[in-house]
């Protein structure tokens, strides 16, 4: 097999005395889209953010195109980026210009044109000139969509992109990411606790949970392994063992 | 260093203040009613035949460059706060964007405010009170110079803190340059201060200045002792408080702030 775009080895990270992920290791495959799924407060936001280099690992080590995230940071980040329901873009620019503010961080050429594109495919004509602060939640949701996807990135990762979005829009950006994958053969991880859309969206999945990685597989795997019918058992039998310990 | 990034930061705030009158209106609502009040003052000490000589040049000139040093340290924290209120600070920090460069990128827009508010002091200065702050001479280039150091200085130690302990920290980005007022000796000089802090003062560099402009205004020395102490000051402060930044930096990755600020 080639070489993962991710390499993530025994990575832990606590906070004073609270581990919030647990010597967790994975890696992503070129073109694939892996699950992080879990309850709340699992880690999956903390993983995602030490992959950014937001936060320092306590423990551990990621590599991302082969290359040590610690010491290769700027070369990495121009290839990676992220969007979530829970962030947010400058109010007071308008969608185009916090597009072009973040392409020349990013270091795009051809700015306009790249956001041109990115405002066709992701259906934004009608927003472009508006203020960030007039947005909807899903506009809003298209807004950070578009200034990851724009960069180009080779990795996404998708932190519960489609939390607090109505069914329609969940349903739209789906389909957008599915097809985008295909077309750009883009690694994305993607996080949530949203089963369905976990078995829908992934190639595999991870399940964390209190930051250790307890089942690791295919939807189907999983779901074989713990005995139940679907993921959604598997996560209520988890959650409920937790309850006992 | 990467200036496109650079760049990008700058145009991310120009968009900004180009559509914020509130924000352009700060800037120059303050300057503005200082120089009313303190233009009056010394019109009227000039009335009473001030055995105070020279208070109607040192004044004006004083309050236009602690004006510089405020400004410039705002420069510095308000970048900071309004990535902050805006929660941007993960889209800025999770680009490839360095801290090196988003320091850079703050001194520059510091520049911007001082020059900007700077001119158009000046400017009013001359046009009510007929006041020339030129006649300072060219000590203005190493004074200018200086009290923009001084203001990074504070601006970076005020980020610093502000990144550190989140929201309640914000309103040092106003009051945090206060502090340094009284010791900066900008309206009286050094010598009314107590010995021990004459002490304290001689080591903050913004005294060093206000005392140099005193001496080419009052006796029209040149007060070279003065402005190799500042610079000097500058220097190792400057060099030390971007390490602390760093270091600051460092810890809040550590544990998470960076993510959470704003909050
Ligand atoms: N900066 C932080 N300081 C202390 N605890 C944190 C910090 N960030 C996250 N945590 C804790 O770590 C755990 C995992 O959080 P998170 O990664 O956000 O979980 P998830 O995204 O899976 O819901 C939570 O219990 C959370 O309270
Ligand atoms: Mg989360």
């Amino acid at each position: 097999m080639a070489q993962p775009l991710v390499e993530v080895r025994n990575l832990t990270k606590r906070f004073g005395d609270f581990v919030a992920v647990d010597n967790i290791s994975f890696d992503i495959q070129e073109g694939e889209i892996l699950g992080l799924l879990g309850p709340n407060g699992a880690g999956k936001t903390t993983t995602i953010h030490m992959l950014l280099g937001l936060i320092t690992p306590t423990a551990g080590s990621i590599r991302i195109f082969g290359l040590d995230l610690a010491e290769h940071r700027e070369t990495i980040l121009k290839q990676v980026n992220f969007s979530s329901t829970y962030i947010s873009m400058p109010y007071s620019l308008t969608v185009e210009e916090n597009l072009r503010v973040i392409a020349r961080l990013y270091g795009l050429s051809n700015i306009t044109q790249q956001i041109d594109d990115v405002v066709k495919k992701l259906d934004m004509q009608e927003i472009r000139g508006k203020l960030t602060r007039k947005l909807s939640s899903g506009q809003m949701s298209r807004l950070t969509l578009a200034k990851a996807i724009m960069t180009r990135p080779k990795v996404l990762l998708l932190d519960e992109p489609t939390a607090s979005l109505d069914p329609d829009i969940t349903q739209k950006i789906k389909a957008f990411l599915k097809e985008y994958r295909r077309s750009e053969n883009l690694s994305i991880l993607y996080t949530s606790h949203n089963m369905r859309e976990m078995e829908e969206m992934s190639d595999r999945i991870i399940f964390l949970q209190r930051g250790s990685i307890v089942a690791e597989g295919t939807a189907q795997q999983i779901v074989e392994r713990f005995g139940q019918r679907d993921l959604e058992e598997v996560f209520l039998k988890l959650a409920r063992e937790e309850r006992r310990i | 260093m990467n200036v496109g990034r650079i760049g990008a930061l700058l145009s991310r705030h120009l968009y900004l203040y180009k559509r914020s009158f509130a924000r352009l209106l700060e800037i120059f609502y303050w300057p503005f009613l200082d120089l009313i009040v303190w233009g009056f003052i010394t019109i009227y000490l000039a009335q009473q035949g001030n055995q105070l000589h020279g208070a109607v040049t040192f004044f004006l000139g004083a309050l236009i460059l602690w004006d510089v040093l405020f400004r410039a340290q705002q420069g510095i924290a308000l970048s900071f706060l309004e990535e902050m209120w805006a929660r941007n600070l993960m889209n800025l920090f999770a680009s490839p964007l360095t801290v090196g460069e988003y320091l850079m990128a703050t001194m520059t827009m510091s520049i911007f405010k001082v020059t900007a508010v700077g001119s158009l002091m000046i400017l009013f200065a001359l046009v009510f009170y007929s006041y020339d702050i030129f006649v300072i001479g060219l000590s203005l280039v190493p004074f200018i110079f200086n009290l923009l150091i001084s203001g990074w200085i504070i601006g970076v130690l005020t980020t610093s803190i502000i990144m550190r302990f989140g929201q309640q920290a914000e309103v040092l980005a106003w009051g945090m340059v206060f502090l340094f007022q009284p010791l900066s000796c900008v309206f009286y000089p050094m010598e009314v201060l107590p010995a021990f802090l004459q002490k304290i003062s001689w080591i903050i560099p913004p005294s060093h200045i206000f005392e140099g402009m005193r001496s080419v205004l009052l006796h029209g020395e040149i007060p070279t002792v003065h402005v190799i102490w500042a610079t000097g000051l500058n220097a190792v402060y400057l060099v030390g408080m971007i390490l602390w930044f760093y270091h600051t930096f460092s810890i809040c990755k550590e544990r998470g702030m960076l993510v959470r600020v704003g909050e």
